[in-house]
């Protein structure tokens, strides 16, 4: 008899209402993505044995055990890896290694945050450590210092610059070819054309990144079910497969990222086209954390995308835009549409509807591959997830 | 090793470490003037934030007295920070200073004009006494 097909496959995405929600908070935005992604998968949710979630709403309120709880899931797999804005990629990668193993059939991995609604704009500069708190563990080296979220970012944009001569017009560019795409999102946050004048003479947040070099925040939410080749024959949606996925870190803290323009990606990109018989020149959109302007441009680099310290010049070019050879962040990204505080998510259900055929105006031409790269933390773990049409 | 010089008396409004049983050390050794890291003595890695194992090779490392000289590995100027105080003293440097003797830190950087720090420039260390026993390093431009 032969073996069934346990290729891992994305059979369903759902998305929560974006980018303001105020009537829902962090579980209502995960019980809104899972109604939404049990209807487009066709999946009944008794069937769902795996649960996969990174929390994030604090204090035990979304917890991946909580959430299997209040969704009543018998899970036979549960995973809670928190890596920050990328968690999910890191949990395609264990869903689909569990699926292989025959640890579960069905899983379900989902997020949810009322990041806007509860907390204003605070994410990126302050508002959570105040003056006189004592801060323990490894964060007590940089608390009393003051730097901010976008702080972070920009001491590594500030390195870039000075080892390679990468200008605020080369960053503002990724910035304007997202709101283009977020143009034709009608749930985008922010869809007025922009040029890059309007980046660089934007207000500095933390130097060298302006406002427009930072994601919004938004709330939202989202959901991806998963199972086997062999399940999804039954069920109505093409399979999207799991080519490859691989995730690695440097640090977590700032202070401590060994070098300023190197990401993780340099060590998990090499694995994941590697495991997926791939190479960059395959990709035919990338959607990338798009947390500020300098994080794409060092995952662009970290994957293979171009030469390190030549982002710059290879984002002015154009690649990155609608009818460019390499589409970034077709919906309009964390930097123009939604940044609920963790958007990996989002990152695999845009790539997912692109390979479907099924991004509307913003569908990138005949697309068979598509890779969704995660950064979490302060640049420090990177996953990246590589997604195909065709079964490999 | 001359000691890096202390400035006591400063109403500190900062957020604070909570000293534990590896970086109280540190803390009140910085209150005294002396700027300390960690080595270790079986692989020579010499390390910072100070840990109880080596990240070279795991083995419990010892604490070295460092010069406080160093140089600005790279930095942002802060210019919007909603918690206080810093709300109030805007715009400031925060700095990773990459220590003559290797390891980095960040700090906060002082005593320059924000538009005049840059990648490389040479910084010294000083440390504000936050509170009883608890010195917290900060740099400013080098004689």
């Amino acid at each position: 008899m032969p073996q069934p097909d346990r290729t891992p496959v994305i059979v369903g995405i759902g998305l929560s209402d974006y980018p303001k929600a105020p009537r829902l908070d962090a579980l209502g935005h995960h019980a809104q993505a899972l109604q939404r992604v049990l209807a487009d998968s066709g999946v009944a949710k008794a069937d769902i044995d795996g649960y996969l979630g990174a929390g994030g709403a604090g204090m035990m309120v979304d917890d991946p055990v909580v959430m299997a709880e209040y969704f009543g899931i018998d899970h036979r797999y549960v995973d809670g890896t928190m890596t920050g804005g990328s968690s999910f990629e890191f949990h395609v990668q264990h869903a689909a290694a569990a699926l292989r193993e025959g640890l579960c059939e069905t899983v379900l991995i989902s997020y949810g945050s009322d990041q806007l609604s509860r907390m204003g704009r605070r994410l990126g500069t302050g508002g959570f450590i105040q003056g006189g708190q004592h801060v323990a563990g490894p964060p007590q080296f940089e608390a009393p210092y003051g730097n901010s979220l976008v702080g972070a970012y920009a001491m590594a944009a500030r390195r870039h610059m000075h080892e390679f001569g990468t200008t605020s017009e080369q960053l503002a560019e990724i910035a304007v070819g997202v709101r283009e795409f977020a143009g034709l999102n009608p749930h985008a946050m922010y869809r007025e054309p922009m040029t890059v004048q309007d980046v660089v003479n934007s207000r500095m947040i933390a130097d060298p990144l302006h406002k427009l070099d930072c994601c919004v925040i938004s709330d939202g939410g989202g959901a991806l079910i998963l199972t086997t080749a062999e399940r999804a024959r039954d069920l109505p949606q093409p399979p999207i497969y799991v080519l490859s996925a691989a995730g690695a870190e440097t640090h977590w803290n700032i202070s401590q990222m060994p070098d300023f323009t190197d990401t993780a990606a340099s060590r998990c990109g090499p694995v994941a086209f590697a495991r997926a018989g791939l190479t960059p020149a395959d990709v035919d959109t990338i959607q990338f954390y798009d947390s500020f302007t300098i994080t794409v441009l060092l995952l662009l680099e970290g994957l293979g995308f171009c030469k390190k310290g030549e982002g710059g010049p290879f984002v002015a070019e154009g690649h990155l835009r609608r009818g460019g050879d390499l589409p970034l962040n077709t919906d309009g990204g964390g930097l123009s549409s939604s940044h609920p505080g963790m958007r990996g998510i989002f990152l695999l259900i845009e790539a997912v509807r692109q390979l479907r055929g099924s991004a509307g105006e913003a569908q990138v031409p005949d697309c068979q591959v598509a890779l969704a790269c995660g950064s979490g933390g302060w640049l420090s773990c990177i996953g990246a997830v590589l997604l195909g049409k065709e079964h490999p | 090793m001359s000691p890096v010089p202390v400035e006591r008396g400063t109403k500190w409004e900062r957020p604070l470490p909570a000293p534990d049983p590896v970086s109280s050390m540190f803390w009140s050794a910085a209150a005294e003037g002396r700027l300390l890291i960690q080595h270790c003595p079986e692989c020579g890695e010499r390390q910072f934030y100070p840990r109880a194992v080596c990240v070279g090779c795991g083995t419990t490392p010892e604490w070295e007295e460092v010069s406080g000289q160093g140089t600005v590995h790279t930095f942002t100027v802060i210019r919007q920070n909603y918690a206080r105080p810093f709300r109030d003293q805007l715009p400031y440097v925060v700095a990773i200073v990459e220590l003559a003797e290797g390891p980095r830190m960040m700090g906060g950087l002082t005593g320059v004009a924000v538009e005049d720090v840059h990648v490389g420039m040479p910084v010294q260390a000083y440390v504000v006494e936050a509170e009883e026993g608890v010195g917290v390093p900060m740099w400013r431009p080098a004689a």
